[in-house]
């Protein structure tokens, strides 16, 4: 597999109109409307995903020495579970929803109809590379959209095997991977599409729907943020801390739904800190550096960027906090007596560190997470319904589970997305094609009932209105005749 | 600014959250509609001449039906909404929780000041939100009215009205809000999206374009006119979803010009500005921006103006050019240009070679024509051998798409735009043996591997 080498910027804004031009005259021409197009493009996805199993593991791999099981399941297995789910339903989408009729529309066929939008924009980010960049495609292809692909260039092999991969297996008019870093973006940005899908971090966002307002595009922004984990009550520590380690480690803590940090009480911190050191030895060994079910750092920036966290932070490791730069590992690190103006806590810490905040209780720790912006995920792990129940309807975030981690994102009946600063929108499943369709409401009259219409055309007269009234206080009735 | 710390405060206090608080809210004001429909009346006809018919006709019947609708089915929309689950959550709960989104900017339009203002407050506090009202300066009356009114009535820390032009709604949009709600220009929204940018606030743009209606040769052309001449001269034109321009075969013309003729003389006699039912255009510069539009070409029907009403008859132009500057810019007043198409799928190119409208207008008596118009076209909206009456059923979702807007509303839909859904796995600490499967190390999960995958990928 080769890397082709890239244009030069100028050469690049020509390309990206054309581009551009060529997807809009594909999709004026009508050609990914019919169902039959749609699902063979999906399938052709589907088959694109099983015949290139190992060469996307190893491309994950060199990106983020992702261990084959993480891989298969957070990359693979998910991106095929969406692509079945939606060849599944894809007949039941694109069928108009009748809706309910009042007293002066009970003639007529009231109805909405999902339409394409025309060209929309997905840019991937680097932490699941095939994952966010796929699934939003899907809801795109499915709602008969063209698209733009937008990998990311910072996990480079995944970015290279999917410009190589795609054009194998999709028409070309119809979607086209798009290369580069963020000048290349921008300019990208520049061009007119009927939908931007992103997934990233709040300062590019802003970036994108400033250039999207030029256009009036609607966007779709998947962001991050602190993602809390609160464990109050009773509670079965072992469980929870394997849940915990699950889910915070996994890809090394590079999840935007991973839990950031603990909030729980010291009595609970006590009886943790152990769990979890017993958890981790039995998930990656005591040596994890040599642990394949270990991943690594995606770059030497953001590696740094962790190691300079750990160096300022005023709390204590208790466990971990060994790295490696040349591996760009770090190992599975907890820190304890961290405050709430700690280094650690000023941003998203994508990585392999856990800091746990004690607040002695549940009230102090909710009031807590108020503080701060609502999160993409929020968590709480507890035996009590009660304080379960209390975390939730006190709180808001993009989602919310209680006594696991991440898995809630895995369900395509749910939608996935934030809220506030952790983003806008939302995708997975039927949430994806609502996402990239316009919901056009449809009522098709007759020429009957000219008479009845009479009531609303002028001249107008108190008995006019009379009659208009008494029509219209009738249940579920409309504004007029 | 004071007044939005304090309305962000009154929704931290929690007291929009239970139910009963929200439908007394929406109580209060179904009674203030109720209440003051003569002072609202009189507003609306200082402002824009409203004819005292029109205005529970096109607004007020309106927010009433919105209200009604909100409290009867306000415990159906909040409450939690369940989703398929698989094997392996089959003893959790999943669902979509609706929640309040937080502190929402309403920012209404002068065309129907009342109803572009309070349809939307009626979601927002369904949905469990605060809301900054500002009504739009140009209706100046009912702008006044609405301030002194609504605190009268709904709690006025929660939903407090804001006055002012250009300059406050700028300063507005410079606080973060959790959602703005923009009824007005494509122009004017660009900017409101641009600066709801800078805090990642989403937005709800109900805009405007040229909404184009097609008349088919073979319609019966005579109530066709009846329904357009409505749609397009009810508020003196000013309307998002007015038919803007009418597209029809140059056979059918003459009959077209006719019928309208002919409508017109009855509902609004022969000299409309006599009319009490004939509406005035909002102030000096829309009505010259619309006289301008008409430069250069003779009417077949109307034309006549006065200034100093803000007068303009009611307005119609045969063979206008597509290029011409009548056919740029949304007329938004009681101006009716009839532009010749070969046939239908002439007008299907000409339409989709413009913006995507807010709503498309077809008259026609063929089935398969009209499947095809509707197939081959996009709009925010349809309504077939009708105009504007899509945007009164409310359980039709109402916005545009491409430049004519982002975003829906009108009955739940509105509910829905003003919430957050928020997916919720609740689950229990026990049957953690299933989970082993997918923990590391490695060779203990490729043994339990298959189960889970069974688990994870079958839905119920």
């Amino acid at each position: 597999m080769v890397c082709v080498e890239q244009p030069s910027a100028g050469e690049r804004m020509n390309t990206h109109s054309e581009v551009v031009d060529r997807l809009r005259g594909a999709f004026q021409s009508g050609v990914t409307i019919p169902e039959e197009f749609r699902r063979t493009q999906l399938t052709m996805l589907r088959s694109m995903i099983s015949d290139n199993e190992e060469r996307i593991l190893k491309a994950l791999h060199q990106d983020l020495a992702k261990p084959k099981f993480e891989a298969i399941l957070s990359e693979v297995e998910i991106v095929m579970n969406e692509l079945h789910h939606a060849i599944a339903n894809l007949s039941h989408w694109m069928k108009p929803d009748y809706v309910s009729k009042n007293l002066a529309t009970k003639l007529d066929d009231c109805f909405v109809r999902r339409e394409p939008l025309g060209v929309v924009l997905v840019i991937g980010p680097w932490n699941y590379p095939l994952q966010l960049l796929i699934l939003p495609m899907v809801g795109a292809i499915a709602a008969g959209n063209c698209v733009i692909i937008k990998p990311s260039e910072v996990s480079f092999a995944t970015e290279c095997l999917i410009a190589d991969l795609i054009p194998k297996y999709l028409p070309q008019d119809c979607y086209t991977v798009v290369r580069g870093g963020s000048e290349e973006t921008k300019a990208l940005l520049q061009n007119r599409f009927d939908h931007i899908f992103y997934t990233g971090s709040q300062t590019v966002a802003r970036s994108i729907v400033q250039a999207a307002s030029v256009h009036l595009t609607p966007v779709t922004l998947e962001l991050g943020g602190k993602c809390p984990c609160l464990l109050y009550g009773r509670l079965n520590i072992v469980a929870a801390a394997h849940r915990l380690v699950w889910s915070k480690f996994f890809n090394a803590g590079q999840s935007c739904v991973a839990p950031d940090y603990v909030l729980c009480s010291t009595a609970t911190r006590d009886a943790l800190i152990p769990a979890l050191k017993d958890v981790l030895e039995s998930f990656y060994t005591t040596e994890p550096q040599k642990c394949p079910d270990v991943s690594r750092i995606v770059s030497l920036r953001h590696w740094t960027r962790l190691v300079e966290l750990l160096g300022k932070t005023r709390g204590r490791i208790v466990l971990g906090g060994e790295h490696d730069q040349e591996d760009k590992y770090i190992a599975p690190t907890v820190v304890v007596d961290v405050a709430e103006d700690d280094a650690l806590m000023a941003e998203e810490i994508f990585g392999p560190i856990l800091p746990i905040i004690t607040i002695e209780s549940v009230e102090k720790s909710i009031a807590f997470v108020n503080r701060k912006e609502k999160p993409l995920a929020l968590y709480v792990f507890s035996d009590e319904s009660s304080v379960v129940k209390m975390v939730m309807e006190n709180t808001s975030s993009g989602g919310f589970c209680s006594n696991d981690g991440i898995v809630h994102m895995t369900l395509p009946g749910l939608p996935f997305g934030g809220v506030g600063g952790s983003g806008w929108g939302n995708y997975h499943g039927r949430w994806g094609f609502e996402t990239f369709s316009h919901r056009r409401a449809c009522m098709l009259r007759g020429w009957a009932l000219e008479r009845l219409n009479g009531l609303r055309y002028p001249p107008y007269s108190e008995e006019k209105l009379k009659w208009l009234r008494w029509t219209t206080s009738a249940k579920n009735s409309c504004s007029m005749m | 600014m004071q007044v939005f710390q304090r309305t962000r405060e009154a929704f931290l206090s929690g007291r929009t959250r239970p139910l009963e608080f929200r439908l007394q809210q929406l109580h209060a004001l179904q009674k203030m509609i109720t209440e003051k429909e003569t002072e609202i009346s009189t507003a609306l006809k200082q402002d824009i001449n409203r004819s005292q018919y029109d205005t529970p006709l096109l607004e007020l019947i309106g927010i009433e039906n919105e209200i009604k609708l909100a409290i009867e089915k306000l415990s159906d929309w909040a409450a939690p909404r369940p989703v398929e689950k698989n094997l392996l959550t089959i003893s959790d709960e999943v669902y979509v929780q609706p929640e309040p989104l937080g502190v929402v900017l309403i920012i209404g339009a002068w065309n129907y000041p009342w109803s572009l203002t309070l349809q939307p407050l009626v979601g927002a506090i369904a949905a469990g939100n605060a809301a900054v009202v500002k009504p739009s300066e140009l209706s100046e009356c009912s702008s006044l009215l609405l301030r002194a009114l609504l605190p009268r009535y709904v709690d006025k820390d929660l939903y407090p009205v804001v006055a002012g032009g250009v300059q406050e709604t700028q300063e507005l949009l410079r606080l973060r809000f959790d959602h703005v709600f923009y009824t007005g220009s494509s122009r004017v929204g660009k900017l409101v999206m641009e600066a709801a940018a800078h805090h990642l606030t989403p937005v709800t743009l109900e805009l405007g374009g040229k909404s184009p209606c097609y008349i088919d040769k073979n319609s019966d052309v005579r109530i066709a006119c009846r329904r357009v001449t409505w749609g397009k001269f009810v508020n003196c034109g000013q309307t998002c979803i007015a038919p803007d321009y009418i597209l029809c075969e140059p056979c059918i013309q003459g009959q077209v010009v006719e019928c309208i003729r002919q409508t017109l003389l009855e509902f609004y006699g022969a000299d409309p500005k006599c009319s009490p039912d004939y509406g005035r255009i909002i102030n000096q510069r829309h009505f010259n921006r619309i006289l301008s539009l008409m430069e250069g070409y003779t009417p077949v029907v109307g034309g006549q103006s006065d200034s100093s009403q803000c007068y303009i008859a009611p307005t119609v132009l045969k063979d206008v050019p597509p290029h011409s500057r009548l056919m740029q810019e949304e007329i938004f007043g009681p101006v009716l240009p009839i532009v010749t198409v070969s046939d239908m799928d002439d007008a299907i190119s000409f339409i989709n070679e413009r913006e995507k409208p807010l709503a498309l207008y077809v008259f026609c008596s063929d089935k398969k024509a009209i499947k095809r118009m509707i197939e081959e076209t996009t709009s925010g909206g349809v309504t077939v051998n009708d105009v504007m009456m899509h945007y009164t059923l409310s359980s039709l979702p109402f916005g545009g798409v491409g430049q004519s807007g982002v975003g829906c509303y009108h009955g739940k839909h509105t509910f829905d735009r003003l919430s957050h859904h928020r997916a919720c796995l609740v689950r229990s600490l026990n049957m953690e043996s299933v989970n082993l499967a997918r923990y590391p190390p490695q060779d203990r999960r490729m043994s339990l591997h298959v189960t889970h995958t069974l688990l994870l990928h079958t839905d119920t």
